[in-house]
Order: C-alpha cells, then sequence, then structure tokens
C-alpha cells in the first residue's frame, strides 16, 4: 500500500447499506444472461447425455437423427473433429477432465456421449433422442459402501491434507466420557436457477463467449488450450451469473463441445443444459461419511477430537470433499486428528459446492459436538465456550480476528437460548407441536486468490474502476464498486464499474468466499495508485493548495485531496487534473496476501447458529420456524447485501439439512430424481423466523480492507444446528442427512 | 411439420409469429419476440422462473404451448414497469434485497403481481404459500416476503 | 419431442371426430407436455380442447351436487365459493397439490387422469425399488407399482364422484373409482378416443360438508407429492356418526376407500379407538415395498389425524396452508 495514503475508511462508501445497482436491470428482465443472447445465423446445440454409468456406446442410430428435420450435424465419437488440448489434462489451478466425446466409454451417467446441432432447440432435441443409444454395459458402483476405502494422498485442489496434533491415543485415553458417532451426508447437485449455457462464436482465431462464469480469465485460459490460442484470442462475457454455488468457476465438458462445434460449422452455437442435463457433468458435492470419535476430561473439556471423513470421486478424477477440516481449526483439544479417506464410484467427478468440506463437516462435527455436550450434561453453547480456542488448535497460532464468543452471546440472546431445556422432549407449543431447540458454530477459512484492477480518475471528477469481477448475485457489482469508491475518495455515483469482461484486469475466482476480498484489495490499491499520483502532481505543483506537502500523507475526500490531519489544505481532484494538463489519470493495483501472513495468523470467519424446530409428534412433518444466525466475518462492506448472502446460505442450510438429495438407481446408476420435482429445495413456505447479526469485527491482517467474506459461512452452522434442534424435539438423534419424516417415524 | 401461425398479445401489443407446434410458449417469448426477461429454470413447471399472465392467469410458460397463445393476452416481466416507472413490487423488491442473481427475479415479480392482484392484503404465511412455486436458489425467501409485503401495503396506500 | 400436428377444435364433435389413434387430448399441459418434454410420452396428434363451449362451467345443483366442465382449472374449482362450501375438503386438496401456476392451468379432466410419477422413468427400463420408493404403492398393487399421485381425486374417491365421458360410442357416466382403477394394460377405464366432459358430485356428499377435511404429509411445507394423505368425511347424527367417508391417497394407484372402514364407524361415537379401527382397518392387506413399510404407519396416523380433524369441524375458512399439519400453526386464514 502506498504509504502516502490513509486505509480505507469506514462508514464513506463502505460500511453503507447502498441497494444493488443492478437491481433494476433485474427487476425489468433487462440483465442478460448467458442463454439470452441469440446472435443470427444461431445453430443450437443438444447433447445426449448417457444413461448407463459404466461401459460403452456400441450402437447410434446417426442415420434417423441426421435425417430428422432441421438437424445439421450429428457428432460423435466416431466423426468428432480434433481438439489441440487433451480432455485428460488439467490446464487450470482449477480444472477437471472433461468428456468431450473423446471415446466410447462412459463413466458416469449423464455423461455426453454425442452431440446434435440443429437449425431449432426443437429439432436438435429430437434429433439427440433419436440417436436412440445401445450400450454394452458394466456393473456400477454408486454408494460409499460398494468402493474400497484408502487414503488420500493430499495434492491440492481436490485432495485434501489431513491433520494431527497432540498424541490421539492419549487423548483417547484420558476421556473420562467419550463417544463415537457416525454421520453420512448425501450427494448434493448445485442447481443454480440458470443452468449452464454458452453462446460460442468464432471469427477466425479468435473466439467469444458468453457464458456464466465464476472466474472469467482462467476460463479463457482453459478454453484456449483446449484450441490451441492463446489465452488473450479468448473473450468470454459473464456480465451476470443466474447463480453459482463453485459449478461455474471450471469449464464444463460441454460448452467445450459448444466452441468445438462453432469452430466446425462457422456458426455461432448456442447450448444450454436441461435441468436434467444439471445432474451430470457439472459437479457436485459428494456424499460423505465420518465418524468423529470425542472424548472429555471431567470438566468438560476436550482431550481428543478425531474426525475420520470417506468421501466419494470419480474414477477418474480426484475432488474429494475435505469435510473433516471443520475440526482442525475450531475447538481447543488436547489432540486433534482430521483424516481424509476416499472411495472412487461411477459418478461425475464431484467438486465444489457452497462451502465445500465445511458444510458437510460442520453437519457431522456439530451434531457430534451437541451428542458430547448432552453426554456431559452440559449446555450445548455453555460446552462449546469451555472448550473455545483462543488460538489456532494445535499450531498456537493467533487468529487474525476472531469474534466468535461475541456471535455466540449475541445470537443467544437474540434467539432466548436461556432456559433451553437440557433434555430432549421437553418443548410444545399451542398447537401441540414438538419444539426443539438447537444450536451449531460456523467457521469457513477467509483465502484470497489473485486479482487485479484498474482505475482511471477523469479530470471532471469521475472514475473508472475495472477488474473481471463474477456476480453470481453475491453483489460484486454494487459492492466493489462501493470499495473502489473508497479508495478513490469519490460518492458511489461519482464511480462507474465495470466487472463481467474477460477483456478487463483479472479480476480473479469468484469462489471461496475470497472475491470480494481479493478483487476489493485490487481495487483498493488502484484506487490508492490513482490517489498517490494525484498527490505527487498536488505536491510538486506551485499552484496547489497542496504544493510542498511532499512526505505529509494525503487523505483523499469527497472529490478532494486534503493533507492528513489538516482540513484547511486541501483541492479538488478536477482542479489538480486540471492544472496537469487535463489528462485522466490511470492507477492498478493487486489483490493478494502476502504469504507471510498466513504463516503467522491462523484466519476464519466465525458465527453461531441456533434453531428452532417444530414437528408433528404423530406424522412426523418437520418445519424450521426460527432460524438466528451471528457471524463475525470482518469488515462488511454491504450490511444489506451481505445479510442476504448470510441468509442464503443458512436456507441452504436448511435445504442441507432436510431437503437435499441424490438417489442413484442401483442397477444403471442413474440419478432417478434428477428434476425440481424430485431432487426438493427448500420453497418459500419453508422459510419462516430468519435472523441475520452481523457482530462486528476488526481484523487488521486478513487483508487491507480487513474483509473475510460471507458467501458460504451460512450454511455451515445451520446444518449441525438443525440436526440438533430435531433431536431435542424428539428424543432421536438422526445421523444421516437429510432427515426425513421416514427417519423420525422408524427411529 | 407445418408451421402455425399465431396472433397474440404481450403486454398489451399485438404480435405475430410461425410456431412449430413443439415450441413452448417459453420459447416463443425469448427466441422468437426476443423477450428473454422470462427464464427458463427447469422446462418441467417445477420452478416457476418462466412465470407469465395468459388471459390474466399466472401460469408456468414452459408448459404452454406458444400454439396455445394463439387470441390470448400475455403479461410478462417486461410489462410490468408502466411507461418507464417501476411497480411498486420491482421498487421494494430492490429496496429490500429480495434478489441476488436476479434469475428467479422476473418469475417472482410476475407472480407477486398476480397474486395481489388477487389479494391486496395477503397475509405472510399466504405470501409463503402462494409463492412456493416460485424457487430461489441463492436464497432470498426472507426478503422477496418483506419486499411483497411492503409493496401491498404501498399498493393499499398504506405506509408500510 | 417428435413433431406433431395441433389441431384446435371448436366443438366435441369436432374434437372427437379428429381423434385418431396416437392422438392425445391437450387440456391444461401440465402433466402432458412435461411428459411430452421428458420423452414419457410422444402423440402424434394434439388436441387443444381449451376451445371447446361449455367445458368451463360449475353448476351447483338445486338437489345439492355439483357439475364441473372438465377444463374448469383446479384453481377456479378451489376458489368456487358455493363448491368449497358444499365441498369443502375437495378445495382443500386442490389447494394442497403442486404450485399457484399448476393449479391455474391444470384442469379438472387433466388432474385425475394424469399420469403417475414412474411415467416419467420407467421408458428408461429403471427398477423403481432404487428410485423414489416413497411413491411407491402399499396397497392394490403387485410388485413395485407408483401411486396415484392427485390430491384431488382423493376426496373425489370419498364422496363417490361420477366422471361424464364421451367417445366413439357416444356418452357414459363411469365411477371415478372405475375410471381409474389400472388393470395390467390400461392406465384408466377410458377407451381410446374418449374424451371427460364433467366431473359430477353427488348431491350426498355435500351432507358431509360441515365435517370434512383433506390432510396430505409430505417432506415440503408446500409444492411436494404426497408422502401420505387422507380425506376424511363425516355426518353426525347428535353426537354419534351417521356415516363416514374415508380415501387414502399414495399409497395405491388408485386413492385407497375401504367400505368395511367405513362402515364400522356409522353409529359410533368419534373417539380415538374407534379411528384407530377404521385406520388399520383400511390399511388391512397393506404391504410394505421395499424399505417402505414406514409408509404404512404414516398412512395409518394420517387416516386418524384427518378423522380426528373432521370430527372437530371444517373450520369456517379454509387455512392458509391447505392440507398441512402445520394448518393450525400458521394462524392467519386465507382462501375465503
Amino acid at each position: 500500500m502506498p504509504d502516502t495514503v490513509q486505509p480505507i475508511r469506514f462508514g464513506s462508501n463502505s460500511g453503507q447499506p447502498v441497494s444493488r445497482r443492478d437491481g433494476i436491470a433485474k427487476v425489468t428482465g433487462a440483465a442478460t444472461f448467458s442463454a439470452d443472447n441469440s446472435p443470427a445465423n444461431l445453430l443450437h446445440a443438444v447433447y445426449l447425455p448417457a444413461t448407463i454409468a459404466r461401459g460403452r456406446v456400441t450402437h447410434f442410430d446417426t442415420a434417423a437423427a441426421q435425417a430428422h428435420p432441421g438437424v445439421t450435424h450429428v457428432i460423435t465419437p466416431a466423426n468428432r473433429p480434433d481438439v489441440q488440448g487433451d480432455p485428460e489434462a488439467k490446464p487450470t489451478l482449477f480444472s477437471f477432465r472433461v468428456e468431450i466425446l473423446q471415446d466410447d466409454s462412459v463413466r458416469y451417467a449423464g455423461q455426453p456421449i454425442a452431440l446434435v446441432l440443429g437449425e431449432t432447440l426443437e429439432a436438435a432435441t429430437e434429433g439427440a433422442r433419436l440417436l436412440a443409444p445401445q450400450y454394452a454395459a458394466e456393473p456400477v458402483a454408486t454408494d460409499l459402501d460398494d468402493g474400497a476405502p484408502f487414503d488420500i494422498e493430499p495434492g491440492g485442489f481436490g485432495r485434501p491434507q489431513g491433520m494431527v496434533h497432540g498424541d490421539i491415543d492419549a487423548g483417547h485415553a484420558a476421556a473420562r466420557q467419550a463417544i463415537d458417532v457416525t454421520y453420512e451426508t448425501p450427494a448434493q447437485y448445485h442447481n443454480a436457477m440458470e443452468t449452464h449455457a454458452i453462446v460460442a462464436e468464432w471469427d477466425g482465431d479468435r473466439l467469444t463467449l458468453d457464458v456464466p462464469s465464476q472466474a472469467l480469465n482462467m476460463s479463457c485460459a482453459a478454453y484456449a488450450y483446449f484450441f490451441g490460442i492463446p489465452a488473450e484470442n479468448v473473450t468470454v462475457r459473464s456480465p451476470y451469473l443466474g447463480g453459482g454455488f463453485g459449478s461455474k468457476a471450471i469449464p464444463i465438458g460441454p460448452n467445450i463441445l459448444a466452441i468445438l462445434a462453432a469452430r466446425m460449422t462457422g456458426r455461432p452455437v448456442k447450448l444450454m443444459l436441461t435441468r436434467q442435463q444439471m445432474f451430470g457433468p457439472t459437479g457436485h458435492r459428494p456424499a460423505t461419511r465420518q465418524r468423529l470419535r470425542m472424548g472429555i476430561d471431567a470438566t468438560g473439556a476436550l482431550t481428543a477430537l478425531d474426525h475420520e471423513s470417506l468421501s466419494a470421486s470419480s474414477r477418474f478424477d480426484d475432488f474429494f470433499e475435505p469435510a473433516s477440516n471443520a475440526s482442525q481449526g475450531l475447538y481447543a483439544a488436547g489432540a486433534l486428528r482430521s483424516v481424509h479417506k476416499g472411495v472412487r464410484l461411477d459418478i461425475g467427478t464431484p467438486g465444489p459446492m457452497r462451502a465445500p468440506g465445511e458444510a458437510s463437516g460442520a453437519a457431522a462435527l456439530e451434531c457430534a459436538m451437541d451428542e458430547m455436550a448432552h453426554a456431559a450434561g452440559m449446555d450445548p453453547l455453555e460446552f462449546r465456550l469451555r472448550n473455545y480456542a483462543e488460538t489456532e488448535p494445535g499450531t498456537g497460532k493467533p487468529f487474525s480476528s476472531k469474534a466468535l464468543r461475541d456471535c455466540y452471546l449475541q445470537g443467544a440472546e437474540r434467539f432466548g437460548w436461556d432456559g433451553r431445556p437440557l433434555d430432549p422432549g421437553q418443548m410444545r407449543d399451542e398447537a401441540g407441536l414438538l419444539v426443539g431447540w438447537g444450536m451449531g458454530t460456523a467457521l469457513f477459512p477467509c483465502p484470497m486468490f489473485a486479482a487485479e484492477a484498474r482505475a482511471t480518475l477523469r479530470p471532471d471528477g469521475t472514475a473508472l474502476v475495472e477488474t473481471s469481477a463474477a456476480d453470481m448475485g453475491q453483489g460484486a457489482w454494487t459492492s466493489l464498486a462501493q470499495i473502489a469508491a473508497d479508495s478513490l475518495g469519490l460518492p458511489l455515483d461519482k464511480v462507474a464499474f465495470n466487472a463481467g469482461h474477460s477483456s478487463l484486469p483479472d479480476g480473479g475466482v469468484a469462489g471461496g468466499s475470497g472475491h470480494t476480498a481479493t478483487a476489493g484489495t485490487a481495487l483498493h490499491e488502484a484506487g490508492c495508485d490513482v490517489i498517490r499520483q494525484l498527490g505527487e502532481i498536488a505536491a510538486t505543483d506551485p499552484a496547489s493548495p497542496l504544493h510542498g506537502a511532499g512526505n505529509a500523507r494525503f487523505v483523499a475526500r469527497d472529490g478532494h485531496l486534503f493533507i492528513e490531519g489538516d482540513d484547511s489544505r486541501s483541492e479538488p481532484f478536477t482542479d489538480i487534473l486540471a492544472r496537469a494538463g487535463g489528462a485522466a489519470l490511470t492507477g492498478s493495483g493487486k489483490g493478494v496476501r502476502p504469504p507471510e501472513v498466513g504463516q503467522e495468523f491462523a484466519m476464519s470467519s466465525h458465527g453461531a447458529v441456533f434453531a428452532e424446530v417444530r414437528i408433528d409428534p404423530e406424522l412426523c412433518q418437520m418445519r424450521v420456524t426460527r432460524l438466528v444466525g451471528a457471524f463475525a466475518a470482518g469488515r462488511i462492506i454491504n450490511p444489506k447485501l451481505a445479510e442476504s448472502q448470510l441468509m442464503g446460505g443458512m436456507i441452504w442450510g436448511t435445504s442441507f439439512a432436510l431437503h437435499e438429495k441424490v438417489t442413484h438407481d442401483r442397477t444403471t446408476g442413474r440419478i432417478v430424481n434428477a428434476d425440481l420435482a424430485g431432487y426438493h429445495v427448500p420453497v418459500n413456505a419453508d422459510v419462516l423466523g430468519l435472523e441475520v447479526i452481523t457482530v462486528h469485527e476488526d481484523d487488521l491482517h486478513v487483508n487491507v480492507l480487513g474483509v473475510k467474506g460471507v458467501g458460504e459461512i451460512g450454511i455451515v452452522g445451520t446444518v449441525g444446528a438443525i440436526g440438533n434442534a430435531i433431536w431435542h424435539a424428539t428424543g432421536k438423534r438422526i445421523r444421516r442427512f437429510p432427515i426425513r419424516i421416514e427417519d423420525l417415524l422408524t427411529a | 411439420m407445418s408451421k402455425i401461425h399465431v396472433t397474440t398479445t404481450v403486454n398489451g401489443d399485438e404480435v405475430e409469429f410461425l410456431a412449430d407446434p413443439r415450441e413452448t410458449l417459453l420459447d416463443c417469448l425469448r427466441d422468437k419476440l426476443g423477450m428473454t426477461g422470462s427464464k427458463e429454470g427447469c422446462g418441467t413447471g417445477d420452478c416457476g422462473a418462466c412465470s407469465v399472465t395468459l388471459d390474466g392467469t399466472l401460469v408456468c410458460s414452459c408448459l404452454v404451448l406458444g400454439v396455445e397463445a394463439d387470441g390470448k393476452q400475455v403479461g410478462t416481466i417486461e410489462g410490468v414497469a408502466e411507461g418507464g416507472v417501476l411497480h411498486p413490487l420491482q421498487k421494494k423488491f430492490i429496496e429490500h434485497a429480495a434478489l441476488q442473481c436476479g434469475f428467479c427475479t422476473p418469475g417472482i415479480l410476475v407472480a407477486a403481481k398476480a397474486l395481489l392482484e388477487q389479494n391486496p392484503n395477503p397475509t405472510e404465511t399466504e405470501v409463503r404459500y402462494w409463492l412456493a412455486g416460485n424457487l430461489c436458489r441463492c436464497t432470498g425467501y426472507d426478503k422477496i416476503v418483506r419486499a411483497v409485503m411492503d409493496a401491498a401495503a404501498d399498493l393499499r396506500g398504506e405506509a408500510a | 419431442m417428435i413433431p406433431f400436428a395441433f389441431l384446435q377444435p371448436t366443438s366435441v364433435d369436432d374434437a372427437l371426430a379428429a381423434w385418431t389413434p396416437g392422438a392425445a387430448w391437450l387440456g391444461g399441459g401440465t402433466n402432458l407436455v412435461d411428459l411430452m418434454k421428458t420423452g414419457g410420452g410422444q402423440p402424434s396428434l394434439l388436441i387443444d380442447l381449451s376451445r371447446l363451449p361449455g367445458l368451463r362451467d360449475i353448476e351447483m345443483s338445486d338437489d345439492g351436487g355439483a357439475r364441473v366442465g372438465a377444463l374448469v382449472s383446479n384453481a377456479d374449482l378451489a376458489d368456487h365459493p358455493a363448491f368449497a362450501a358444499r365441498f369443502p375438503m375437495v378445495a382443500e386438496a386442490l389447494l394442497a397439490g403442486a404450485s399457484g401456476q399448476i393449479r391455474n392451468a391444470a384442469t379438472v379432466a387433466g388432474n385425475i387422469l394424469q399420469y403417475p410419477r414412474d411415467a416419467f422413468f420407467k421408458h428408461l427400463g429403471e427398477d423403481p425399488l432404487d428410485g423414489d420408493t416413497t411413491s411407491l404403492s402399499i396397497l392394490g398393487a403387485n410388485g413395485p407399482v407408483a401411486v396415484h399421485p392427485s390430491d384431488f381425486c382423493v376426496p373425489l374417491a370419498a364422496l363417490d364422484a361420477v366422471v361424464e365421458v364421451q367417445g366413439p360410442n357416444g356418452p357414459r357416466d363411469i365411477a371415478l373409482a372405475d375410471l381409474l382403477a389400472p388393470t395390467a394394460d390400461t392406465r384408466t377405464a377410458l377407451a381410446p378416443g374418449e374424451l371427460v366432459l364433467a366431473l359430477r358430485l353427488p348431491a350426498e356428499g355435500a351432507t358431509f360438508a360441515g365435517h370434512a377435511r383433506y390432510l396430505k404429509v409430505r417432506d415440503r411445507t408446500s409444492f411436494a407429492f404426497a408422502l401420505t394423505s387422507a380425506a376424511a368425511a363425516l355426518r353426525f347424527d347428535g353426537p354419534r356418526i351417521a356415516e363416514a367417508r374415508l380415501a387414502l391417497g399414495a399409497v395405491a394407484p388408485t386413492p385407497w376407500r375401504v367400505a368395511e372402514a367405513e362402515a364400522l364407524m356409522a353409529g359410533q361415537a368419534p373417539d380415538a379407538d374407534l379411528f384407530e379401527r377404521a385406520a388399520q382397518t383400511a390399511l388391512s392387506g397393506a404391504v410394505a415395498i421395499g424399505d417402505t413399510g414406514w409408509k404404512i404407519e404414516l398412512a395409518r396416523r394420517t387416516a386418524i389425524r384427518a378423522l380426528t380433524l373432521a370430527a372437530a369441524h371444517t373450520p369456517a375458512r379454509l387455512p392458509a396452508l391447505p392440507g398441512s399439519p402445520f394448518a393450525a400453526q400458521a394462524k392467519d386464514h386465507a382462501h375465503a
């Protein structure tokens, strides 16, 4: 950070509950999502998904498909044009092997096995159906029990690292009371409301894509790899994403097929996944089975926390859910172990889905904590406070900030946790429904990736700030502009913000809850760079009231440059620029975290979620009637939008606890509930009494903005809180998510 | 199959198009009329992103064939704001942050408008029940309800 | 979808004349178009019924019954004040189904004739036991067969509804229970080319109006198929039940009624023991398919609760969460 500029000020633009800048476009239907683009001469592409999960395709009726009126091309492994890149390679940091008709093998149900192009969507769709594939099918394995578990060799993305601190056997031996419980979580699919879609158009060796992307520039590099062109030849336009949740960060096979079809035909090609296809080559949160062994001493202090998770990946690539990570940094156990094991199944490769690792891991951990608390005869909140980690468990590193205690206390007070009976089955409402209260702790890391940004101060005193940020709903168009405006000392309405286009400076990845921190830091640095330049001009300009201010620090505010601590000396930006010749000033910035910060500090967002459920005592139908979440996630740039993110996460928690789950046909390996009638997410009527508290937290280390991120943590503590509330209402401990009516009936 | 000539009224304007009977009203709106505000979230009536009104009745346009719209009045998100002025629902959605990614938003606004025309003074439970056909994955249900309740009060001429 | 021809006849005679093998009647489209898109049905001709005159009327007859045109939407029927007053559990069942959008488009005839959920996956050759076993029948079927998915038909069956059809061989009336009794080869008793014109509710059904409820247990608070449901209607003679009707939903390929279960309640005072025996009798013969043994128990409890609710009285206004176990929890009421 240039030392001539003060750190960002809280409460000017940042910190204000500004309404979304993309609001009008979105409420009028004018916001253009990828599939809304229909260039002239468009061809429609439809891929045929495999209906077996393992084996080979032995025959297509290509003649029938080709003969269908309106079908222009039928592409199968037999005639697919070459691509330059290797489908089995991983061209970028976050990427997976893709299925792009490289051979006739089927590796999972829903895998693309052919592509049909047509003049209309209807023609292409019918053409694909007419292909009537025949298969040589092999027996499939789709259940965790169907595979042989192995130890995952750690290796970056998708291959999580376990850890051991202290003597875990001694910790178990020292326990006066212990539990040994196993929880299961199901496979879940992201199912953003906008299905994956792409419109691909070539102009010579230049490629333009309308495609929703959580990482625009990284996507360019990946697409370029497959087509043997420089990354700068690829333009990705992604102004709005209809939700991402992790599934739109990584290019998927169907997108590459659409680009290939466009190159082959010389026409623009649109491919949009159906909802059913969203259960295919799109990544998913894999199923887990988690064994938790815990022991406590006579005071309720954890002597051992031992978390082993088993998760599934595909047979051909690695993404194992880092579920036991949830136990690595939360409680001050005497000894701590986190183990990751895997199995390989005939499923598509999983991937990161909102709060990967922590969502599934904390579901199990927080329920197990509840079980331990009950065994100890302690209140669940008291038990967690008893095991509060003042420093990072195991390493002893200080936290960059940790207001979890405040989250517990503020959340408990708002919820009215006091007076909760320790034993289950004690509360009923006036209608005779069982009432239960449960809680869970939330944590999520606050990573930063890398981003760049540019800021231009124009002679008229307005500014343009630019980075290829992605707004999948979290509010980048608004909150990043707020950060940029502060860095430039301008009111928000003087700052134009340009994002969602890969020709802009690389905005990095909208993932890991790190986008605001990363792209925001880049924008902040770019703004500061401009102000630093402006200060230099003013300080050396004899006509400026700031002349000679040499080593003083400047403050930019309301379009004026001030000398810090001396409000009597200031000058409007416009005057400084006018005298300097009237040219615009451009600055640049980068958003990265210096590695030494990570060496020195442990960094996480934290939260506490309190849930109330009501359950019909005979019919066992459940409803979450109150959810209070208190979260400490560093500085909140836009409270209005951050609250939405946290609420959304909490409803995802409800969804995880009670609804989402795919079921595989054991014979074919197909997902039998691959639509939104069969794969339930909550509807409006499932949500009641939702409250979010953002707990004040100053963090001087995590980044210059003090921002930790709010995109994912909402889901984390909520799942366990609901599971625990159901136990508290009924006395029934269900250790498999989602918790269903039949589970309570048969428990 | 030969195409069928369809004459219909969309947001008060008469339009004509030729439709393959297989094309849904949603496809016709988006691809033939360039009205892409209505979204396809599922194609099977399970999400409500394609909600429009047909002769004043809220329906999923993904399950209506374009040829069925002949002679009917279609209302879409593009017609919710009139004369460049946002409808109170639209204003309240922005004010309450009742939208995130915005993909479900057009369908929810069309559905909410239909609800308030039928029931100007709904209870919270009624809103949650009547909007159960519109999925929001982000998920903004709580703020959506607040915005609808507030807009309803506004439309009734009450201070919220 | 395969390409298909599309006709919009303007008279019932023209519609009937247009029918050929492979044709399908198009009502609201919420089931048929869905099925066509997902590959489960491929008609070569769609006959759009929306131009047919006289099929959208709701006639409340002087004797206390009702005649409902085949094309009346589910929403319009539920919202018809006189109909809902006579047949409150029918209105409650309609409003417990699907979503506002679907209820607006779906027709009376389409709801009755809707395909079971396994129509969507059977053509793919899946083993139903591996799939959504919650939708499998526990009564009245040999082997794993999907249940009838309709809420509406459950109270209709309880009230002895009759369907008026017209076809190549002229008009006829079919009891709803007979219409929906599937055979090995057919899903319904409709003959090829037959068209449903109207639904009739006998006047006797209205005598239960004071004590009639529909209850639906489901995984979401709204917009989900029933795991189990029940329509219960009681007519009292002083403190005793003069006559009882009980139909169970989501347990069989057709709404499930057992005459003995109803008969044993006649002449009795309503109490928990009586409803327990009625529910047991209604479910005698239930067989768990796969791991769905819990469904028998849930259906039993659902029947008992529905009877208990009906015994209390029909609420003056339908609850804001129709058919829901949480109906009483939501204090605000709706659907006047």
